[in-house]
């Protein structure tokens, strides 16, 4: 139920002066008839702590109440991610560089797979900057309660703070790190290479928007999912590898054949890494309803996260 | 003054068992039956035989609790370890939502389960208490406004920006409580975890909470230490076994607190918190002199025989490691002394009649005059043996003033819950052992 909203500051407005209609009809359509005996009853409380678990309730209010806190853990995790190590923020850096070095040395130059004319270091190195930030916002969506038990069992705030933190800690993570493919990229281009930027790059803040929703979606469901059974947490490491080898991002789509394409395209991370390459390289199969399909399963999936996410947040710590 | 926290009918059930496939099937099993609209296979609704198999899985941790709470009151709710406190407080924290009823709060709601809940180590203690404030619920202008005030009370204005983790703990501990001390809430809920550190630090967060307490705030006050509760409360709630059991004035719910652990006055034979197999049971206990005159209160200072009437259904079974053990408690649950006949090394005959007594002797009883109570074991072997039987405050053990020292002086509980005899006397020659030395005598000499 608890589909009051908490009251801001104190003292305001809490009784008489509120009495708005729509609170009292939502909080009495959720409740049993029981509770609904004295309907007018409950519009003076700030909180009714019940066992009804709301079906959707996002209570989006509430959220942007604790607004600063998603701001602090933000600032916490970016701040402490590189203290007493000595190459410091150089670690943005290093991963990406080495694995696109070992991408193109393995599935380019020894696998030989074409990149359908794009520079093989600026193709791999494009994917992978956009699958790890996808595959970071999902990994740690994804240990929400798990991770979080120890603070969760203390202190109530709004759960969904933590996830949306991690989400734009991994922003600014992929920024700097897009930085990087910006400045090779310049270099390339310098250089003569073949590349084809043009105006679809302005797609790229919906392309971020799409992929912080749908590793929140599926993070969210396993999040929900291992609060009782922890077999999920296990197989979203070497799921979201396994995920990578068949999203195109050591591989153009056009190495698949036409007859199963259609299959790639049910993944909504084909469409965005082919757009991305699309969009900067010039290279890839990018067709609107690749992209309406993708959204749609994004969509879909972001829904039955937040779902599963908010019916479970309110008991998920018996289980935990 | 009106009710701000408004409890009817608050249930809380945990489920009891391991995690695992088995409650995955069960759990697929309910989805089942609720898609299809049947009854929940495992609820216990007319069916006395589902109602056993499911109670030995479940426990309910708060059972049918009502409870009001008006403005200003202080409240401390006393219980047991196991009594319903923490999950009641859980509950109107919003860490956990109960199974049946409902809480209804008004205004806002901080609540206190432990000191530095969000503390990083590698963020300076400025960060921290905006980030640990903000976890406890307050706005970033709140903390702008009252951040000097926090750091002034924690006293580590030098250190406010170095990292937390080079701080020593005491000063954690204290920036922890500044922050928690200027939460500006209408109702305060706090954990008696909050009362751990040292007695100075104690004090001083007794002593902010009866601040908070006069300028009119609703607090909650969840503890087993009595003494906290009577510093501070103004009223008590005492829970037993997750029901409410008395609600009343702080002095009462004390005084009814305390007493609860005596009144258990159903004879041993028909009381059903026995733990063991239950092969020998002790069905009643005596106290008697050597004499063997049975006593209603025992002396200090006097021996006393305590008898433990046992039936044993196995009398073909041999034990002969058989361990009774006898546990004496204060009125406040502290254990006093323990007697067993493993510390005397002694063992009973490998096979015991049907019916019988264990008897211990306690010599020249240390106790003063105060209500103690007594917790028994009776195991197969002492370690890794099967429990027998056993019974937590299976009877109360009045204790009357004696002449314990021989010397007319009749001891005073308030001085100490156990007698200790001694002998004092004057010696003119001593050397305490940190005084300079005397020149040390020479070897060989």
């Amino acid at each position: 139920m608890n589909s009051l909203p908490p009251q801001k500051g104190r003292s305001e407005g809490l009784a008489g002066e509120n009495t708005d209609e729509r609170p009292r009809a939502a909080a009495c359509k959720d409740s049993s008839p029981a509770n609904c005996a004295t309907p007018e009853d409950l519009s003076e409380w700030t909180q009714v702590l019940s066992p009804d678990r709301g079906w959707f309730d996002l209570r989006l209010g509430e959220l942007w109440r604790y607004r600063d806190l998603v701001f602090r853990f933000f600032r916490r995790d970016f701040v402490a991610s590189y203290k007493q190590t000595i190459l410091g923020p150089l670690w943005f850096f290093i991963p990406p560089i080495f694995t696109t070095l070992i991408f193109t040395v393995v599935f380019g130059k020894i696998g030989q797979i074409p990149t359908d004319g794009m520079p093989p270091f600026l193709f791999f190195l494009l994917g992978n900057t956009a699958w790890t930030y996808f595959a970071s916002c999902l990994t740690r969506s994804a240990t929400t309660f798990s991770g979080n038990a120890g603070l969760f069992g203390k202190v109530y705030f709004p759960r969904m703070v933590m996830p949306l933190s991690t989400i734009l800690a991994n922003l600014l993570t992929f920024a700097i790190q897009f930085g990087l493919f910006l400045a090779l990229y310049l270099v390339f281009w310098l250089r003569g290479s073949p590349i084809e930027p043009n105006w679809r790059i302005v797609i790229l803040p919906l392309l971020l928007l799409q992929m912080g929703a749908l590793g929140l979606g599926i993070g969210c469901i396993v999040s929900a999912l291992t609060t009782r059974f922890r077999d999920l947490a296990y197989m979203i490491a070497f799921g979201t590898q396994f995920w990578m080898y068949a999203s195109c991002v050591v591989y153009p789509l056009s190495q698949i054949p036409r007859e199963w394409r259609w299959l790639f395209i049910l993944n909504p991370m084909v469409p965005i890494i082919e757009s991305l390459r699309f969009a900067f390289l010039g290279g890839g199969i990018v067709e609107m309803w690749h992209l309406a399909i993708s959204a749609a399963i994004t969509l879909v999936l972001l829904f039955i996260g937040l779902v599963m996410f908010s019916r479970s947040e309110k008991t998920f710590m018996d289980t935990i | 003054m009106s009710v701000v926290i408004k409890v009817e009918g608050l249930s809380k059930c945990y489920r009891l068992g391991d995690i695992s496939r088995k409650m995955l099937y069960e759990d697929l099993q309910r989805r089942w039956a609720r898609f299809r609209g049947k009854q929940d296979p495992f609820s216990f609704i007319n069916d006395p035989k589902a109602a056993q198999r499911a109670e030995a899985r479940e426990v309910w941790a708060l059972q049918d609790v009502d409870m009001e709470v008006r403005d200003g009151d202080v409240v401390g709710i006393i219980g047991r370890n196991g009594s319903g406190k923490s999950t009641l407080l859980k509950i109107l924290s919003k860490i956990t939502a109960p199974t049946k009823g409902r809480a209804l709060v008004k205004g806002r709601v901080a609540s206190l389960l432990e000191v530095g809940t969000g503390f990083h180590g590698e963020l300076s203690g400025r960060e921290n208490v905006y980030m640990n404030a903000a976890i406890l619920g307050m706005t970033k202008q709140e903390i702008d406004r009252k951040f000097d005030q926090i750091v002034d009370f924690s006293g580590v204005e030098k250190f406010i920006d170095t990292p937390v983790k080079r701080y020593s703990s005491g000063m954690t501990v204290r920036l922890a409580f500044a922050v928690a001390a200027h939460l500006d809430p209408e109702i305060l809920i706090i954990d008696e975890v909050l009362a751990v550190g040292d007695a100075a630090f104690q004090k001083k967060c007794l002593g902010r909470m009866s601040e908070v307490a006069r300028e009119g705030r609703t607090i909650l006050f969840v503890s087993h230490q009595v003494a906290a509760v009577e510093n501070l409360c103004t009223r008590g709630v005492v829970l037993e076994n997750g029901k409410v059991k008395f609600t009343g004035a702080q002095s009462d719910a004390i005084s009814y607190y305390v007493g609860s652990f005596t009144q258990q006055s159903s004879s041993l034979r028909e009381r059903t918190d026995r733990q063991g197999n239950g092969q020998i049971r002790i069905v009643n206990i005596e106290f008697r002199d050597p004499d063997g005159r049975t006593l209603t209160t025992v002396q200090s200072g006097r021996d006393v025989d305590v008898y433990l009437f046992f039936e044993n259904d196995t009398p073909a079974v041999e034990r002969p490691a058989l361990w009774v053990h006898i546990q004496v408690k204060s009125g406040l649950d502290v254990p006093v002394f323990s007697q067993s006949n493993l510390m005397t090394g002694e063992s009973f005959e490998p096979l015991l009649p049907e019916r019988g007594a264990f008897v211990c002797r306690l010599r020249k009883l240390p106790l003063p005059s105060s209500l103690f109570r007594l917790n028994y074991i009776v195991n197969n072997a002492p370690v890794g043996g099967t429990l027998l039987d056993r019974m937590d405050n299976a009877v109360e053990l009045p204790v009357e003033g004696g002449d314990f020292f021989g010397s007319g002086q009749i001891p005073d509980a308030h001085e100490g819950v156990c007698l200790v005899a001694g002998d004092w006397r004057v010696q003119a020659d001593a050397v305490s052992s940190s005084a300079p030395a005397p020149a040390p005598a020479t070897v060989g000499t």
